[in-house]
């Protein structure tokens, strides 16, 4: 599962009815949960229904790079959790279309704003999975990043998105373990195993920290998520969260993290050096690496499924016109 | 996208035996076997039930939160619906 904060500029929200929108406020302050059926401002649903979906796209895109190695698993015990662990995704993807559904957005219009390129996903789906070991990686830090920002949506203030959240994390954890537990046999393994390891981690590292989206002051409507309670942790506390978690884990590898900026301060903390915000920028703006092909592949999928839903659709729709039949005999 | 939107359904779990069905989530499915199906491969991989139930979202009629104080409010002034409204010495024991 991966979220990831777009940050994309919200429009200008409606006059609302001052006293529901108080009374709205005051029952998040209370940290009271928001309903489907409970009254709520435009602007909150409108935010929801974008992250939401976004957090589904990323799940459903997300299977692909993974996908890419299914069949090239060095081993059958490798093969059948990678085949686990993207039929995870799947289920991640398809809770998170239902919680966004919930909001009065339907599939079908959802499943096409993404097909049509108008909807974001992560922007880590965009690199390539060139060897093995970055399947060892994305379970690792991927997941391992996409964990640190899930874990507060546990509590997110619309239910919905709340109770798939802690039914995501669940499942998490088992992504995490199998990506660590390959690296950790590659690192154990032959030196050129080992460079391998190195080499996917050298390839991971920056666009990872970029899943925790833009640093805290170019941030701009965090604060209404966070008085929204949509949000509890800025992009910057959870980045340095999972860099503090992460460099023991590496160094335990015995891997080196490619920042030659990062030093531990005083207090323990990891600091790391300046990201590169505009490689960001360019494959959120579809200039990265695997931008078209990851388009080109969900759209192959979802032309090659029309027969499916066709027959499907005209099966119910027969069987349905049947049993009216029978009844009326 | 001539085809019309695939149906919503309910997906209700039984995780043991002895407890109740509980709502665990929604899914698209076009017929009832298709939508037990997809139930199985969404909500149980991981031994989460021995049952599942699923029921079209359009069959469920429910309250409005707008009427939740006409609808409960009458049944939380009624304290003497409770056991521990009534007094009973201590010398009478359990009951």
């Amino acid at each position: 599962m991966y979220t990831q904060a777009l940050n994309s500029p919200e429009e200008g929200s409606l006059a609302e009815d001052a006293v529901r929108a108080s009374r709205f406020q005051a029952r998040i302050d209370a940290e009271e949960r928001i309903e489907p059926n409970d009254w709520m401002p435009a602007a909150y649903r409108k935010t929801l229904v974008r992250q939401i979906s976004q957090h589904a796209h990323s799940e459903i895109v997300g299977m692909l790079p993974e996908g890419n190695w299914i069949t090239r698993a060095p081993s059958l015990r490798r093969k059948a959790a990678l085949l686990a662990k993207v039929q995870d995704e799947c289920g991640h993807g398809l809770y998170l279309y239902a919680a966004a559904e919930t909001l009065g957005a339907s599939r079908e219009e959802l499943v096409d704003a993404m097909l049509a390129g108008k909807a974001k996903y992560s922007s880590i789906f965009n690199y390539p999975t060139l060897t093995w070991a970055d399947i060892g990686v994305i379970g690792w830090l991927v997941d391992g990043a996409a964990i640190m920002n899930q874990i507060p949506l546990c509590r997110c203030s619309y239910g919905p998105y709340a109770r798939a959240m802690i039914r995501v994390c669940k499942e998490e954890s088992f992504h995490q373990r199998q990506g660590y537990e390959i690296m950790l046999t590659l690192c154990r393994g032959t030196a050129e195993q080992k460079a391998m390891a190195q080499d996917a981690l050298n390839r991971w590292w920056w666009p990872v920290l970029m899943m925790f989206g833009p640093p805290d002051q170019a941030s701009q409507h965090s604060d209404t998520s966070t008085k929204w309670k949509i949000k509890r942790f800025s992009n910057d506390e959870l980045r340095q969260k999972f860099i503090d978690a992460t460099v023991p884990q590496a160094q335990y590898l015995g891997l080196t993290i490619p920042d030659p900026e990062m030093t531990q301060d005083e207090q323990g903390h990891w600091r790391h050096g300046p990201i590169d915000w505009n490689e960001f920028k360019q494959v959120l703006a579809g200039n990265g690496p695997c931008n078209r092909d990851r388009l080109a592949a969900r759209r192959k999928a979802h032309a090659d499924g029309a027969w499916v839903r066709e027959a499907a659709a005209a099966y119910a729709e027969k069987r349905a016109r049947r049993q009216m039949a029978q009844a009326a005999e | 996208m001539a085809t019309p939107n695939t149906p919503l359904w309910e997906v209700f779990i039984r995780s043991r035996n002895g407890l109740a069905h509980k709502h665990c989530g929604s899914l698209h499915a076009p017929d009832a076997t298709m939508a037990l199906q997809a139930a199985r491969d969404l909500y149980t991989r991981r031994g989460e039930g021995l049952s599942i139930w699923v029921v079209p979202s359009s069959a469920i009629t429910a309250s409005d939160p707008a009427d939740k104080a006409m609808m409960f409010e009458p049944a939380e002034s009624k304290i003497y619906r409770h056991p521990t409204f009534y007094e009973v010495p201590e010398e009478v024991g359990h009951m």
